[in-house]
């Protein structure tokens, strides 16, 4: 799913072309898979992420990696004894790994939220839920990006 | 119609009759970007069309007047306006834009300075003209007056230009359907301006989108209001002709 | 002129699970783009998005760069009691900005 840097140079240089703008082929600061793992380990510490209960939505072709949508769902009642504290987003090869964090309870009725995000390259992006028992569960799905954003130049 | 009244002219205008398979960019999207466009709580264009909401009311200008005090309220007197546009003005003695219109209201009427193209201020109030158009047939070019300038607009569209070599013809016409790192090339038609398009992260002219064509095929792209881009505004629009104005639109 | 869209349904069933949908215009700016000059464009985004319902928090977002410009945000919350839902945006820059809308609970 990895681009080759020539063809990732090439689709640049062509998008420019389609999109008008000069693009530079230089390439941004971006998370490495250490970052990535760090960043996930600030929120859930020490304790295992279990794949299961979060259905993370996102197409897998994306026609600009300016706004991408993102939906993502977590089985859980939402009553004050098992919901949902919280849902971390995080990407791998965006220059940083974090999206968003978004902390809910059981005021929200459903574990649900649903916005738009930035990829600036073909990855995947995972989502971690966070459980008032403690526990952490985690979708990941792959998006392919052919129009990156993050890079762009004025 | 349009064509008998233009003889000469219309023998070459009636070549771009608008073909059976015409089709808004909005069909060659993803589902997702097309449901951007379509849910108006999600719809980013209609954050300008609610400046523009706003700005209608607001007193402006040496004459203290705001565009409320002569056009009341726009849901019934701009419906169908942006549909017509670019639209034949006397002053001018050929076509102007809506952007146009506008600014003329603007400096004539409430003594006030013309609004910069691509400016807050004239985005927000174009996209609540346009919106009020939302679902009615572009209806543009009929006016004989205008045969002339559509016809530039017509050899602007199928002249070969910039360090690429293309006309809009090229990719338009022949190669619509197909692919361009990564997008799919559409008509071409103006269905859904001003637009919010991804690759700007914000809302745009038409204007603006020809010039970032031009640059893509390496030309020096006309600046904005130029006659060249009037006319080319108005060749285009008169091709979508009937096509359903979608503003404000979401484009890739 | 209201920069943020706020959009609440008019009226709910107490205990009725509601969607709440928002929207600002907000260019969302990185921190890594950079002029044609090479200057980088400094950081300007939304950091956090919260939501109260009748002055009570029900819902809290944090953003990062990776959100898109002009944050769209869509979250449920239960209608409890008739009364107000606000969102307040908030960011660099100073940025600060509150929508209200009222709901009726029946």
């Amino acid at each position: 799913m990895d681009a080759r840097p020539d063809r990732r140079q090439f689709l640049r240089v062509a998008a420019g072309a389609a999109a008008g703008s000069v693009l530079l082929t230089v390439v941004p600061a971006r998370a490495t898979p250490a970052a990535t793992l760090e960043a996930i380990r600030q929120v859930t510490g020490s304790a295992p992420v279990q794949p299961g209960k979060v259905s993370l939505t996102l197409p897998p072709l994306s026609e600009n990696g300016n706004s991408v949508p993102l939906e993502i769902r977590v089985d859980s009642p939402m009553t004050e004894a098992a919901h949902v504290k919280s849902i971390h987003v995080f990407t791998e090869k965006n220059p940083q790994p974090n999206v968003v964090d978004v902390h809910l309870g059981p005021r929200a009725g459903r574990a649900v939220v649903a916005t738009r995000i930035r990829l600036a390259d073909s990855q995947t992006v995972t989502a971690i839920a966070a459980l008032s028992d403690g526990t952490f569960w985690s979708a990941s799905v792959g998006v392919v990006v052919t129009i990156a954003a993050c890079a762009e130049e004025l | 119609m349009a064509a008998a009244a233009l003889g000469l002219a219309g023998a070459a205008l009636a070549a771009d009759a608008p073909a059976p398979d015409r089709r808004s960019g909005y069909e060659f999207m993803s589902r997702e970007t097309r449901a951007m466009q379509d849910d108006e709580t999600a719809n980013p264009g209609l954050l300008w069309v609610r400046e523009g909401e706003g700005l209608w009311r607001v007193k402006v200008g040496a004459a203290g007047a705001a565009c409320a005090d002569c056009h009341g309220e726009a849901r019934t007197s701009m419906k169908g306006v942006a549909a017509r546009y670019p639209a034949f003005d006397a002053a001018h003695g050929g076509p102007i834009t809506i952007e146009q219109r506008i600014n003329q209201c603007r400096v004539e009427r409430q003594k006030a300075p013309a609004l910069a193209y691509e400016s807050a201020e004239l985005l927000a109030l174009t996209a609540y003209v346009a919106r009020q158009s939302r679902g009615l047939p572009i209806d543009v070019g009929a006016d004989p007056r205008l045969a002339r300038a559509l016809e530039t607009g017509r050899a602007l569209y199928h002249r070969r230009q910039g360090q690429l070599d293309l006309a809009c013809a090229q990719c338009h016409d022949q190669y619509w359907g197909r692919k361009l790192a990564g997008n799919t090339i559409p008509q071409g038609h103006p269905t859904g301006y001003p637009v919010y398009r991804l690759e700007w992260q914000h809302l745009g002219s038409l204007q603006r989108r020809l010039r970032n064509c031009l640059t893509g095929i390496r030309a020096e792209a006309f600046p904005y209001g130029s006659p060249e881009l009037v006319q080319l505004e108005l060749f285009l629009m008169w091709r979508a002709r009937g096509m359903p104005v979608e503003a404000p639109g979401v484009r890739p | 002129m209201a920069k943020g869209m706020l959009n609440v349904p008019a009226r709910a069933a107490r205990g009725a699970v509601i969607e709440i949908k928002s929207m600002i215009l907000h260019p969302m700016e990185t921190g890594y783009r950079r002029t044609q000059l090479g200057a980088a464009i400094p950081r300007d985004i939304i950091r956090r998005v919260v939501c109260t319902y009748n002055g009570t928090e029900v819902f809290r977002a944090d953003l990062h760069p990776a959100i898109a410009a002009n944050p769209y945000l869509v979250f449920p919350t239960v209608a409890t009691e008739s009364g107000t839902i606000a969102i307040t945006w908030t960011g660099d820059n100073g940025f600060s900005v509150t929508e209200s809308a009222a709901i009726a609970v029946e």
